[in-house]
């Protein structure tokens, strides 16, 4: 028998408008996705091609209507000096006192002369064009920075898969004996969770750079340069890999040991096992891997920043523009457009393309445990490559401490605490209120909605799902520079520039909606694949059982993915207190924030005072993932849940 | 358990279309089920896999929308209400329980969402807890308790609110054979103590016939037959249910007569008798349905054949014989003091009285 008319949606429908927390809750995510995501990047591109130029033009050309003018009935809109509007007939030109120019853009006064042929109305042209992108390429700072941005790009991004996968493979393949070697393995994984960005190019500086301790007192080179590419390369190389290392992990986790040991038993070398069967089954990992990084790589803003030196990249030189009180809004629009569709190219074909292709040639687990590689020939020198960077890296973060404790970085290396004091004689300490605070009403909003908006993507089907999902992953490939960019375009004169809260601009609310929205997308992950483990049927229990969405959610849902709650909790709190790129832009001398303050002193070169922020900022941020590991063992999801998903 | 108006469920003409995932094509995962539950009676869904069960009983309990048709539950139309407002209760393959709560608070879970005062909650979960047989249980987690116990968690998780349907999909699926059949009795009993209508769902047909009331036999989203177990034995309506449900041996042949209640089919050239079914007209082939034990082997009788197989099986002995060039397998229990047949051995094939059906 033929059906009609399918009731089956309608119904479905009628049944989600029976759930008023539900249907509430989509319509506030989805106004708040397009107000604080979507919006501002829809500014800057409206930005990028919107010209608003004023001219002045001749009066006689505006009266025998070959001026470029917009006459409407019979009548011109004109702007005095202060750019206040009045609308003028065309005919009646000469009564339009105080909008009339002289060549040189002198304002009439009323004593002067009025002859139509030599003097100038000044008229607002507004005009959609692409004009703007022809120009920023033919602009050679842009230009530069462009070309920049990308070599640095392709070097981070292959120094840290490379670096990423030596110390995965070793993690993984070889029988790493020495204890306190593993042990290095997991604080060099876990440091760049904790640091604030630009904390090794602080070290770098400290230890490489003219003065720096390596350079000058051990090896005596006086002309030691780190500013430049190689030193961001670097900075960026060691601060990324240890993200590449844990991805890299992940996938070699799932090799099916047997793959390789068939290929042994063939009679293939280590080597050849590696480059035949290893390698290619990670090759998509890899590419994932490498795009992660180089999208971190463009959109870093605090390294380049503090040790680019004269080396500029994009984001400098949009952050250079914009305060640097040059008017072209134009030209930086454009610039951040084109910032942002580097990194939203690279975003869409890392996750539409390659994860998924990565899921598809690893899949399933591992059937056994893999023997270990014990031979000396592979083992000492692998290990041993490690153990040098990972020293490295703890060296460098190590030296942060001294620099905020030694007298006079470079001269005198006595310890005193004359920094510290120094820093809270200053307004060091209302920095550390501000960002603690807000970084703290930021963490729980985000890690509430991301858990919200995991539920709904991953339990709810609804019309609009793909967009909640979509937009709020869509934060991850959006450089925080171009979106402080995008928030001043679409904030500093209210929205649609209408004025419409306009109140939140320069406020520490827009700081925290930045916070917010800068770690969205990472809680949002970790949420949906901690709920994609519970199986349905628990959820739909509850629901069965008469517990309506928003029940089942707090009762259920929330409970059992509460680990993912409280890491996103933290994480938020550590990725805001330690941000920088977006918020510096949108920072009022209202409210401090350490990361901004870092940066200045770093500027002026007052590394002692820099260096006592970040070290209280580490120490800050290390607490709160001790305090979150201590939480998660004695309040987390109960034992009882966790054995059960084994 | 306080008593409260039985009612039964109604489908009228419900389909529910899927879109195949690979081909992206409309098919019918349910079409045009019409069927009746009484109250407090214990029907089970059967069918091979993929044949529309779950989907019935999600559609029942609100999860699936049907796309054509209406579902009553009582004489209330409920084809619009979400799961939470149905008056029906599931319990699941899986078992769902909340891994965060104990027994007592998962059991308590459905009662607090209807604010049961806590003292009534108390006493209701003490006796339902006592009925599933895990008093005292009442303070484990989920995960220290046994399969067995965990399902009856679900059981008394779903039945302590009282619902007017309990709908189960394959609830027993995860435990060992052995604990299978001693919950579905179980299951049974506490079905029956307390009177609840239930709908149950399960691809083992043992299971269904030693659990339900009535027995609905699904196929391709479809309805095969309905009936009590024994109807759907003893007088499956199509190839399809014979062979679904038990062994079954299919002769295949040509009325050739009727004479009052008996008729005479033709097989393999030779005449057997058994009794007269409606509908069929003398001349056209059909199809003997023979369940194993119905058929006996002597040394004379109506068809001849050939023993090529024959076991000793310790309840029965078990041969397979040709006749003409059909095997049918045979059962005969208790064969002892009876002549055994061996491999090679010609002898006759004859029909128990009344247990041949014809298709
Ligand atoms: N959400 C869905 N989308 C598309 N097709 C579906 C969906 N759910 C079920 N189907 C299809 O509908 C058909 C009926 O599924 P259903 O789960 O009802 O089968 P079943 O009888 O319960 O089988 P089993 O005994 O294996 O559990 C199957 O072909 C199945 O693949
Ligand atoms: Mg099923």
């Amino acid at each position: 028998m033929p059906v009609k008319t399918r009731q089956g949606a309608a119904l479905e429908r009628k049944k989600f408008f029976a759930d008023p927390v539900m249907v509430i809750t989509i319509a506030l995510l989805t106004v708040l996705l397009a107000l604080f995501i979507l919006y501002p990047l829809a500014m800057l591109l409206l930005d990028s091609v919107y010209v608003r130029e004023t001219k002045l033009v001749l009066v006689t050309d505006v009266l025998a209507g070959t001026a470029d003018t917009e006459i409407k009935d019979g009548t011109i809109q004109v702007l005095n000096k202060k750019g206040e509007t009045a609308k003028f007939a065309v005919d009646d030109l000469n009564a339009a006192w105080g909008y009339l120019f002289a060549k040189n853009g002198r304002v009439l006064k009323e004593g002067d002369a009025i002859d139509p042929a030599n003097c100038y109305v000044k008229v607002q042209k507004n005009q959609l064009t692409l004009d703007a992108f022809p120009r920023i390429f033919a602009d050679y700072t842009f230009n530069n920075a462009f070309f920049n941005t990308l070599k640095l790009g392709m070097i981070t991004s292959f120094g840290s898969v490379i670096i990423g996968l030596l110390f995965a493979y070793v993690d993984c393949y070889v029988n790493v004996r020495s204890r306190t070697v593993k042990k290095m393995f997991d604080v060099v994984s876990t440091l760049p969770v904790v640091s604030p960005p630009f904390v090794l190019s602080l070290s770098m500086i400290l230890l490489f750079g003219r003065g720096g301790l390596i350079t000058r007192e051990l090896l005596h080179i006086y002309d030691s340069n780190v500013y430049g590419l190689w030193g961001i390369a670097i900075v960026q190389t060691l601060t990324f890999f240890p993200v590449c290392y844990m991805m890299l992990k992940g996938l070699l986790k799932n090799i099916d040991p047997s793959m390789e040991e068939a290929a042994r038993n063939m009679g293939a070398g280590r080597m050849k096992v590696f480059t035949t069967v290893t390698l290619p089954l990670m090759l998509p990992g890899l590419g994932n891997a490498f795009l992660v990084t180089f999208i971190e790589s463009v959109a870093d803003f605090a390294n380049p920043m503090m040790i680019g030196g004269s080396y500029d990249t994009l984001a400098t030189t949009i952050y250079l523009r914009i305060t640097g009180g040059s008017y072209d809004t134009n030209g930086a629009a454009a610039m951040a457009v084109v910032l942002l569709c580097i990194t939203l190219l690279l975003f869409l074909i890392q996750k539409y393309y390659l994860e998924a292709k990565t899921a598809a040639t690893l899949t399933g687990k591992a059937s056994r445990a893999r023997a270990l590689i014990d031979d000396k020939s592979v083992r000492v020198p692998l290990t041993t490559i490690c153990s040098v960077i990972s020293a490295f890296v703890i060296m460098m973060y190590i030296a942060i401490p001294f620099g905020a404790l030694f007298k006079l970085w470079g001269r005198d290396y006595s310890l005193s605490l004359k920094w510290f004091n120094q820093l809270f004689r200053d307004d060091g300490f209302k920095a550390f209120t501000d960002s603690f605070m807000l970084s703290l009403i930021a963490s729980p909003i985000t890690a509430l909605l991301s858990m919200i908006i995991s539920y709904l993507v991953v339990k709810k089907k609804f019309r609009g799902k793909a967009f909640i999902e979509f937009v709020s992953m869509l934060a991850m490939a959006v450089p925080g520079t171009v979106l402080g960019v995008g928030y001043i375009r679409g904030f500093a004169g209210g929205v649609f520039r209408t004025g419409f809260m306009q109140g939140i601009y320069g406020t520490g609310i827009i700081l925290v909606i930045v916070f917010v929205v800068r770690s969205l997308p990472v809680g949002t992950r970790s949420g949906i694949s901690a709920l994609r483990q519970i199986d349905k049927s628990i959820e739909e229990s509850a629901y069965d059982l008469g517990a309506g969405s928003a029940k089942v959610f707090t009762t259920v849902t929330l409970p059992l993915i509460k680990d993912s709650f409280l890491s996103g909790l933290v994480t938020t709190f550590v990725r805001s207190i330690t941000a920088i790129s977006a918020v510096i832009l949108l920072v009022t001398p209202r409210y401090l924030l350490i990361t901004c303050r870092i940066n200045e002193f770093a500027e002026k070169g007052a590394y002692g005072v820099a260096c006592a922020y970040a070290t209280i900022l580490i120490l800050i941020t290390y607490a709160a993932i001790v305090l979150m590991n201590w939480v998660i063992a004695h309040f987390g999801t109960s034992k009882a849940v966790r054995l059960k998903e084994d | 358990m306080a008593q409260k108006e039985k009612k039964g469920v109604r489908l009228e003409h419900i389909s529910k279309i899927y879109n195949d995932p690979k081909t992206g094509k409309e098919f019918y995962a349910v079409n045009d089920v019409t069927l009746s539950i009484e109250p407090g009676s214990f029907v089970t869904l059967l069918g091979p896999s993929g044949c529309g069960k779950t989907t019935t009983l999600r559609m029942i309990a609100g999860f699936e929308s049907p796309d054509a048709g209406e579902i009553y539950l009582g004489d209330e139309a409920i084809n619009a209400l979400t799961p939470n407002k149905r008056d029906t209760a599931m319990v699941f393959q899986s078992y769902a329980l909340f891994p965060h709560y104990n027994v007592y608070d998962n059991v308590a879970y459905g009662l607090k969402l209807r604010k049961v005062p806590k003292k009534e909650m108390d006493e209701r979960i003490a006796r339902i807890l006592d009925l599933v047989e895990l008093t005292g249980m009442e303070t484990r987690m989920t995960n220290q308790l046994s399969g067995g116990q965990q399902q009856r968690v679900a059981l008394a998780r779903a039945m302590v609110v009282e619902p007017s349907v309990l709908l189960f999909d394959e609830p027993l699926s995860n435990l060992d054979a052995k604990l299978r059949v001693s919950m579905r009795t179980e299951i049974r009993r506490i079905q029956q103590t307390l009177g609840i209508t239930a709908v149950y769902v399960t691809h083992d047909q043992a299971e269904a016939m030693a659990i339900s009331d009535n027995i609905i036999i699904m196929n391709k989203g479809v309805i095969a037959q309905m009936g009590s177990p024994e109807e759907i034995y003893h007088h499956p309506k199509s190839e399809f249910v014979a062979d679904f449900i038990g062994e079954v041996n299919f002769l295949t042949g040509e009325l050739v007569g009727r004479d009052g209640g008996k008729c005479t089919v033709r097989i393999s050239g030779h005449d057997v008798t058994v009794d007269n079914p409606d509908g069929f007209d003398v001349g056209k082939t059909c199809k003997l349905v023979l369940r194993p034990e119905a058929g006996i082997l002597a040394d004379e009788g109506a068809l001849p054949c050939r023993v090529v197989l024959s076991c000793f099986m310790g309840a029965y002995q078990n041969y397979h014989v040709m006749v003409g060039d059909t095997l049918v397998k045979l059962a005969d229990y208790c064969p002892v003091g009876r002549k055994v047949y061996r491999v090679g051995d010609t002898a006759y094939l004859s029909f128990r009285e009344g247990c041949v059906h014809m298709l």
